[in-house]
């Protein structure tokens, strides 16, 4: 089968210093893989880069721009407009299904009508969670995309990815919980680390730096 | 596109969203000046095309920060950059946008504004062609200058800063087809050259300011 995502001897840099390098892996439809490693080590950038917000140091991505949605700490969420407004302002810069769909799959049915700036934290995330469905994209790429969801929320969003995977697509994720998806594998960027890179940076410059 | 164009004219219009204040700046500026100079009619009416084109300016500058700064902050731009949307596509929109909410209500308030400042009857026809075609040069200019600034903390001050200087020939040109409006005279000329101004910034900025946010969101 033709892989959606393949990633071969991927190399990341972040503010000129290489993170991970000598990345391998393929994605195929119905495949899920969960990055995971301690902070810092990159990936986050790891993320952006395979989502084609920078390019790669080294190595090659190679997917079809058009198949990826990329979901990061940030929900692009607007405060002043609905969460139904959100919504539809992003199925129709995708050009996805309807949002009827993602709005009971992430349960929003009684959120809305209400401003994105009334929801509460886990709210948003389930919001922006929902946003990924309306993409009608095939790889999601998603970074930590489980941050403040309850356990309820975090087997909502289990069984999003599930039926979206069972529907042909992929998923990449970096996560440090259990997602609950004993289907995915597990890909540990650890041994990855550039020769040289620190351990663990000691003072984060930035949020991405921060949580990535 | 639409769909881009029609969020950022909503979000103007929401609480919070600063739709009129750049206009509510523009008349206090044009208010204040006749207080500064004094009432004589004379001397208001000399200085009147350069105030009202640097009143416009400022005015413009004053929401150009929020073009994307606000879509950086909460993830939207990285969104947009991965949407099959082209990246200059969506800056040509969002300029599009602030030219909506800002360029646009001072070229309809134009007039009043040029009583206010003694402007004679003659040249406000060319007060507001001129404003017309040169705003949406300052929006797209502005747009670029807050596609440099993006992430950056107190990049207002920094992309007045750069923006400004890039505002020149636009007011030059601007508040010289008014001049000689209000000389009785003909300012097709200074016309023309604004909008050949304008012409050129709509297609070549977009390309530059799509290019300014790719490195940004590195």
């Amino acid at each position: 089968m033709e892989p959606l995502l393949s990633v071969r001897g991927l190399a990341v840099s972040r503010g000129g210093r290489r993170a991970v390098e000598g990345v391998d892996f393929t994605l195929s439809a119905g495949q899920a893989l969960i990055l995971r490693g301690p902070n810092g080590i990159g990936k986050t950038t790891l993320l952006r880069t395979v989502a084609g917000l920078q390019p790669p140091a080294a190595g090659q991505v190679e997917a079809d721009p058009d198949a990826i949605a990329y979901a990061a700490h940030a929900d692009g969420l607007k405060a002043a407009l609905t969460v139904a407004e959100n919504l539809e302002f992003w199925r129709l810069v995708f050009g996805g299904p309807p949002i009827a769909a993602a709005i009971q799959a992430m349960d929003l049915g009684a959120l809305v009508q209400r401003p994105a700036a009334m929801l509460s934290a886990g709210q948003k995330r389930r919001l922006g969670l929902a946003r990924l469905l309306v993409t009608g994209r095939r790889v999601w790429v998603l970074d930590e995309p489980t941050v403040s969801l309850d356990a309820g929320s975090v087997a909502l969003f289990a069984d999003a990815v599930r039926g979206h995977l069972a529907q042909g697509g992929a998923a990449l994720m970096a996560t440090h919980i259990d997602l609950g998806l004993p289907e995915a594998q597990v890909l540990d960027l650890g041994p990855f680390r550039a020769v040289g890179a620190p351990l663990r940076s000691r003072a984060p410059a930035s949020f991405d730096e921060a949580f990535g | 596109m639409i769909a881009l164009l029609m969020r950022d004219l909503r979000l103007a219009t929401r609480a919070g969203g600063g739709f009129g204040l750049g206009l509510a700046f523009f008349l206090i500026v044009c208010t204040l000046v006749p207080f500064g100079v004094g009432p004589q009619g004379g001397t208001l009416a000399l200085i009147a095309p350069g105030i009202l084109w640097v009143g416009a300016l400022l005015a413009c500058l004053l929401s150009l920060d929020r073009i994307f700064a606000l879509d950086w902050e909460d993830g939207s731009l990285d969104l947009l950059a991965t949407a099959p949307l082209p990246l200059e596509g969506a800056v040509l929109v969002k300029a599009a946008a602030h030219w909506i909410t800002t360029g646009l209500p001072l070229v309809a308030a134009a007039p009043v504004f040029g009583i206010l400042l003694h402007l004679p009857g003659a040249a406000q026809p060319w007060l507001v062609a001129a404003l017309a075609l040169g705003t949406p040069a300052l929006s797209m200019l502005g747009a670029f200058g807050a596609a440099l600034t993006v992430g950056l903390r107190r990049g207002g001050l920094l992309m007045s800063l750069l923006v400004l200087p890039l505002y020149v020939p636009t007011l030059i040109f601007g508040a010289e087809a008014v001049r000689r409006g209000a000389a009785g005279g003909d300012g097709t000329t200074p016309l023309v050259l604004l909008a050949g101004i304008t012409m050129a910034v709509l297609a070549a900025i977009p390309f530059a300011a799509a290019g300014a946010l790719r490195v940004n969101l590195r």
